[in-house]
């Protein structure tokens, strides 16, 4: 018997997990050039090694970790460099980038063993051997996960939190991972665990994926003390707090992180590809990304190279089919459209959504008329009514009082505002805002 | 077009859209919202106008044609699409008697939209109902008119019959031929008389032109209650309030205090709880205020009732309450995710 677990508001956005959900994973072959952007991961952007002109083969690292806080990147094909500068990133903005023009030629056989096996490692000498793999959180949030391994002498740890929930709308990377790579998910959470020093670890998948969690029960390891949990459909069931809080109960305080109530989350593609990069010997070079969205001619789960552009994944998936307007990383809830098709898949890029005028059209704004419906969605339980009301007056002071900062920006109250009101895009410029104050101010 | 795969654009091309997450929008709108109120008050107007003829429709048309007029007058170019000027004057009509000279209800919904409304800013930003505002405003200046009731239906000669003198000329002294009678709040207060609570609940009663078929109007609300156009915790808390109240004051004098079931369905009290105190704008954001404001409405209602000088109280009850809905949302405020224990920390001494 497994409890109804969940979390308390939230919204429940039509899921469209369909066009996807029973696609297996295809590899997309290499295309013609790779941009590799050197911020990929949050932290400090990895320091520069190569040069134009250099040749590099598949899994050479191309730039270094800067800090602890901080990853390698490493080439996802061989080729050679064919311009460093800026380039259109995945954020909106232009970063320095890496452009290898890919060898069409080569077997891409990489280099061996740059990793490690992990057997008989210490869990510092893990650490940097993840840390050397380049392996971020590949649910979106790309924090840099050797750092999440390595628990400052303070906090206790006592559980790891496995991510299953893919709460997004459209997006069937995590479900497709666990579906097809059950026993990797395992592997990586051995690691995780030994690393940790930490016995327990429960899995959150939500239920729309029956699938994924018989895979996962069917493959779970006698000797650990591994559960898999179903949890209730509702966005945003994967957020880290929603889903400490439905798994275990404990509630993140504001400004504090997951090991501070004794918990460490790591999403379940992560996991996998901690394990993947023991098990070959090679860093983060590839991952999963679902392409999809009414705007599709043949919406797919592929294995792309790290670098891939929108354009050459979109040409695989059919190209756009009549009526796309609007294209975008990551879910729909939280994920950024893209101006420009040059852009990346960078590591944390979960999805490529393409939609459609009756998801875009534009709608007209109407005052507040405080219906309250934002409070019974918002699910760390602020007044987005009135957070929106200071807002527009510019009064950022106020919203910090009024606890902006427990605001994740996931979007709850815009979806269900009948006024229209672009409540959490108001609430990301007050948040820039007042760090611009802040900053002025010092 | 052939299947062959299209480039799939180049930079820049004008089909890519760039919106801020998210992405996608529930299906609810204001108007929407607004509209379906509009439309769930379709019954009550059918009742009000089996009961009260066609004097029904014309005060309620009068009413309506005032708020409209004026929003579209002096509102924001387009706001008359949104639907919230059609609700106030229907919902004034609807609270009216039915032999009120129809100028006076035009005046009414003016007087509702403009110095209920637009006054404040408009749509959102008004802090009393309305509706509401324009029948005090009419209760202060035209009483006479105002408490002059028709008689029930079964004391009228013919259904087409109007129920007073609906056409009279602006500020000429009113014919007075029309049948009178007594609401049954009246009847009671004056002259301790109940009226049969199966007969307030069909609405073959005296009163105002919509308030007096109380179990439409409690399907009507329960519609929109369904669909999460109303917090459905303002009308529960009103009854609960008013139910437990008299309730009390029956069990200890049951000749002088009414029944329950007779407070709940007399008077304007299931429209005013279900149509009027459920005004998003004018009611409290929080649901912990949505309590606090249906019992404050309740209590009041029943004291009004109870002690005051009038029968009926609803309208004051909720402009009262309508006037601390801003305190009661700053002393409901919710505790966001992870501060528990904080706040208390915060206030408790050092």
């Amino acid at each position: 018997m497994r409890a109804r677990l969940s979390f308390r508001h939230g919204v429940h956005p039509p899921e469209h997990k369909e066009l996807t959900a029973g696609v297996a994973v295809r590899r997309m072959p290499y295309p013609d050039e790779i941009i590799l952007p050197l911020r990929q991961h949050t932290g400090k952007p990895a320091r520069l090694l190569v040069k134009v002109g250099d040749r590099v083969e598949r899994g050479d690292k191309i730039a270094e970790a800067d800090g602890f806080v901080s990853v390698p990147i490493h080439a996802s094909s061989a080729g050679s460099v064919r311009d460093i500068g800026l380039w259109p990133h995945p954020d909106g903005s232009m970063a320095e980038a890496v452009r290898i023009t890919v060898d069409r030629f080569s077997p891409q056989i990489p280099r061996p063993r740059i990793i490690p096996h992990w057997e008989g490692l210490t869990p510092d000498q893990i650490v940097k051997a993840v840390q050397r793999a380049g392996v971020v959180g590949l649910g979106g949030a790309s924090f840099p996960t050797h750092v999440k391994l390595l628990p400052p002498d303070d906090v206790t740890v006592d559980t790891l939190v496995v991510n299953g929930a893919e709460c997004e709308p459209y997006l069937t990377t995590d479900h497709r991972v666990m579906v097809e790579y059950p026993e990797r998910v395992h592997h990586g959470i051995r690691i995780m665990l030994h690393t940790l020093g930490v016995s327990r670890a429960i899995i959150g998948v939500e239920r729309n994926k029956p699938d994924a969690i018989e895979a996962l029960d069917r493959t779970l390891p006698a000797d650990l003390d591994v559960t898999v949990q179903g949890l209730t459909v509702k966005y945003p069931q994967g957020y880290e707090k929603m889903l400490i809080r439905a798994l275990t109960r404990r509630e993140v305080p504001p400004g504090k992180l997951p090991m501070h109530v004794g918990v460490i989350v790591q999403n379940v593609a992560s996991l996998a590809c901690i394990a993947e990069v023991f098990e070959t010997g090679l860093p983060l070079l590839e991952r999963v990304v679902t392409v999809t969205g009414p705007g599709l001619r043949k919406p797919s789960n592929l294995i792309v190279p790290v670098g891939s552009k929108i354009r050459d994944i979109l040409g695989f998936c059919g190209g756009l089919a009549d009526g796309a307007t609007e294209i975008v990383f990551g879910g729909p809830m939280m994920g950024a459209s893209q101006p420009d098709l040059d852009a990346p898949v960078i590591k944390s890029t979960t999805g490529i959504v393409v939609l459609t005028r009756a998801e875009s059209r534009p709608r007209r704004t109407y005052p507040c008329i405080r219906c309250g419906h934002c409070l019974d969605a918002c699910p760390v339980f602020l007044n987005p009514s009135l957070l929106g009301v200071l807002a527009q007056a510019g009064r950022y002071e106020e919203m910090e009082e009024a606890d902006l900062a427990t605001c994740m920006l996931c979007g709850c109250c815009s979806y269900v505002c009948p006024s229209n009101i672009p409540l959490s895009q108001m609430f990301a410029l007050a948040k820039a805002g007042l760090q611009r104050r802040k900053q002025q101010a010092a | 077009m052939s299947e062959a795969t299209r480039d799939p654009i180049s930079a820049g091309d004008p089909l890519l859209q760039l919106r801020a997450s998210p992405h996608l929008k529930a299906p609810d709108s204001t108007p929407k919202i607004m509209w379906n109120v509009v439309g769930s008050l379709i019954p009550v107007i059918a009742a009000a106008t089996w009961y009260f003829g066609p004097s029904a429709l014309l005060v309620i048309g009068a009413a309506t044609l005032g708020a409209v007029l004026t929003e579209r007058a002096f509102g924001t170019p387009g706001s008359l699409a949104d639907g919230s000027a059609a609700i106030t004057g229907i919902l004034l009509g609807l609270c009216l008697p039915a032999g009120v000279p129809l100028w006076i209800a035009f005046i009414g919904g003016a007087f509702g939209i403009g110095f209920g409304k637009l006054v404040f800013g408009g749509l959102g930003q008004n802090v009393f109902n309305p509706a509401l505002l324009g029948r005090a405003f009419l209760q202060a200046a035209f009483p006479a008119v105002m408490t002059t009731w028709p008689g029930s239906p079964g004391e009228i000669p013919s259904w087409s019959q109007l129920r007073g003198d609906n056409l009279a000329i602006p500020f000429a002294s009113p014919s007075t031929d029309a049948v009178t009678g007594a609401t049954p709040l009246g009847l009671m207060k004056f002259e301790s008389t109940p009226t049969d609570v199966t007969r307030l609940m069909i609405g073959d009663i005296s009163g105002s032109v919509g308030e007096t078929a109380g179990v439409v109007i409690l399907l009507c609300g329960i519609y929109l209650a369904a669909r999460n156009y109303l917090n459905w915790r303002i009308p529960v808390s009103i009854f609960a309030a008013v139910a437990l109240f008299s309730g009390i004051l029956h069990l200890l004098d049951p000749a002088r205090f009414a029944s329950p079931l007779f407070a709940l369905f007399s008077g304007g009290l299931m429209l005013g709880a279900l149509y009027m105190a459920t005004d998003m704008v004018t009611s409290p954001v929080t649901n912990a205020g949505a309590w606090i404001f249906g019992i404050g409405i309740g209590i009041l209602v029943v004291v009004i009732r109870t002690w005051g000088g009038l029968p009926e109280g609803v309208m004051y009850a909720i402009l009262l309450m309508n006037a601390l809905v801003p305190f009661i949302n700053r002393a409901t405020q919710p505790r966001p995710y992870g501060s528990r224990g904080r706040r208390a920390g915060r206030e408790a001494p050092a």
